[in-house]
This record gives C-alpha cells, structure tokens and sequence, in this order.
C-alpha cells in the first residue's frame, strides 16, 4: 500500500472513507487460475483500492474480469463497475529482439515490460490512455 | 488426419447441397458507437426491415439481436449473412447516468441491471462470431482498454475483424487516429446515419468472410 487518502464520491455525496493503491508483482498471481485470478483482482477493487498489477491478464481474463465485474453491479453496495488500463510500451526491435522478448514473455507467463491498472469507478472516473502513457482522473 | 479428411468431405458435400450456414456478422463496440444504426442500416437495406431501435440513451439496446437470412449483394457478388447486434461493451454502468437524460430514477436502475446483463450476453456471444465489426465512434478516443480487449479477444480466437470509424460526416470525427491505434487491422470510416462509404465496408466485409473458419 503506497497511499491513502480521503475522498468525496461526487454526485451521491456521499463520503469514501479512504482508498489505497496497491502495486501487486505478477508472482502473487502467477500460479492462480483465471477465476482465482478475477477473485483475488475484485478483491482488491471492492476494498476501495486502485490496483496496480505488473503485467497483464490474458485477452479471456480481461473479458471474464468485465463479466464478473457486470455480475457484481447491483449486488454489492453502491459498486458501479471498474476502470481498466493496460500500459505496454512494447519496443519495435529487430527479429531477435522479439524472440527475445517472446521467450521471456513464455517464460514469466506474462509481458512484465507491462503494468494494469484496475480501480472502483466510484474513485477512478476515468483513465486516459495512449500506447505509452496513462493519466488517471479520479473522483472529486 | 482423420479430422482432416472429415473435414475435406464436409466441404465438399456442403458445397454439393448448398448447405453452408449464413456467415455470423457482429457487431461488437462500445455503447453509443452506432452499431444499431449500422446494422439497421444494412439490414433495411437488403431485407427492408430494422434489427432493433436506436436512441441517444446509452445502452439502448440490451439484449443481442439478430436478423437471419440478410442476402448482401455487391458488386454481383452475393453473401448471406445472420446479423448479430450486440450490447455495447463498458467496464462501469452507473443509473445515475440514465437520469441526465430525463429516465425516472426506477427506470434508470431497471435501465442499468438489463445493461449489464446485455454487456455479459455480448461476451458470451463472442465465440460464435464467423466475422466482427468493431463499431467505434470516429469523435471519441480510440485507445481504451475495452476496445483492446475486444480485439484482443477476437484476434485470440482468430476471427477476423474489421474496425468501423463510425459518425465520419462529423467534423469532430477523427479516422486517421483509430488508423493509428490500430495500425495491424483493417479500418474504414463511415456514416451509418447517412449511409456513407458502406460501398468499402461490403467490400472488406466480403474479403474477410472469406478468411473465417
């Protein structure tokens, strides 16, 4: 956990009593299955955290992550979905780069050159990205 | 070897019969992009009927839709397609949302419990597809997480996709950027509203239904 702080929710009014930002290294994920995976993601979203994951979930993972997250709305209490970002400056290197890269990416289960991020849209209300930057806009 | 020459027969005999299955065309984007209107657009065209309504509401529509036996004709060439409209795809649905346009507060949050619903129904369909249109609006920014995942996701079970740059009569409209964001994929820029450019859309939507499985 690197921050806390207190924040309006905007138009309900209503207080958040704080949020955190979780960087998570792939490790604590790697030898999870993609549900175990989703579940441990919602976790940290649901506890008012904005995640920041090394490397990045699978195409099926991100789009198993929207449904659980669809799944939840309504459900949990005042949860009105999540932002998702991915950041992958991948570097256009010659052949041998690449298959360097690719071994290392089949090696470590995933592109650690890469980072999510993942937060409440009650605190996030938008992420702004290009192929290599990321602005995040939260709540006032 | 076995599934090989299995396969082998069932082409041939398909071929003899005519019994090749209409080719699945989705529609697939974020709310608001304009798939309706572009689905509608075609189908009106060819059967003389919509596939569903369109409003200035997002998550308009809220289940998948379908329009079966919609007979393309282009350039002499002909193609039968099942149509398949779909939910827009976001990561947040707040009701709140509904009530700027107007919704009564019962019917935003009825509004919003179909929309994710739709949104998971969409996502389930995308193993179905034989070819997807990626519905983006042309005034918005392109490089959103969604829109990757989608294509990510398309790309993953290899069925091919063509990227639409739809509202392209606005002057806000911005093509040359969703070229940019998505620089491996085929990307045309139209008018659903005003049926502009779909010359170039039948043609890439022809060239790509040949590639699907």
């Amino acid at each position: 956990m690197a921050t806390k702080k207190r924040v309006n929710q905007g138009k309900s009014g209503k207080k958040i009593k704080g949020f955190a930002i979780q960087f998570m290294p792939y490790s604590e994920i790697k030898n999870l299955n993609s549900v175990d995976r989703i579940k441990k993601i919602l976790e940290i979203v649901f506890s008012n955290s904005i995640l920041l994951l090394q490397g990045r979930l699978k195409p099926e993972e991100e789009t198993r992550l929207i449904e659980d997250t669809m799944a939840m709305i309504g459900y949990v209490k005042d949860f009105k979905g999540i932002e998702l970002a991915v950041i992958n400056p991948q570097e256009k290197g010659n052949a041998l780069d690449r298959m360097k890269s690719n071994l290392v990416v089949r090696l470590s289960g995933t592109d650690l050159g890469a980072m999510t991020i993942i937060g409440p849209a009650s605190i996030v209300r938008e992420i702004k990205q290009d192929p290599r930057k990321i602005e995040l806009f939260l709540n006032k | 070897m076995a599934t090989k020459i299995k396969n082998f027969f069932k082409k041939i005999f398909s071929g003899f019969f005519n019994n090749r299955k209409d080719i699945k065309l989705g529609f697939y984007g974020p709310p608001n992009a304009g798939k309706t209107s572009l689905a509608n657009r075609i189908c009106k065209d060819f059967t003389g009927e919509e596939i569903g309504s369109v409003s200035k509401i997002p998550h308009e529509t809220r289940n998948v839709q379908f329009k079966e036996k919609v007979e393309i004709t282009y350039k002499g060439k002909s193609m039968t397609f099942k149509m398949v409209d779909t939910p827009g795809i976001t990561t947040k649905v707040d009701y709140e949302e509904f009530l700027k346009y107007r919704v009564n507060k019962r019917d935003a949050k009825i509004r919003a419990k179909e929309a994710t619903q739709g949104i998971i129904e969409s996502i389930k369909w995308l193993d179905d597809m034989d070819v997807v249109a990626v519905v983006l609006d042309a005034t918005e920014n392109p490089y959103n997480q969604v829109n990757i995942t989608i294509i990510g996701n398309l790309v993953a079970r290899k069925i091919p996709v063509l990227i639409v740059a739809n509202k392209a009569d606005l002057r806000k409209a911005n093509i040359k950027k969703i070229e940019e964001s998505f620089p491996e994929y085929p990307v045309i820029g139209l008018s659903a509203k005003y049926g502009k450019n779909l010359d170039e859309f039948y043609d890439q939507i022809f060239k790509l239904a040949k590639k699907a499985k």
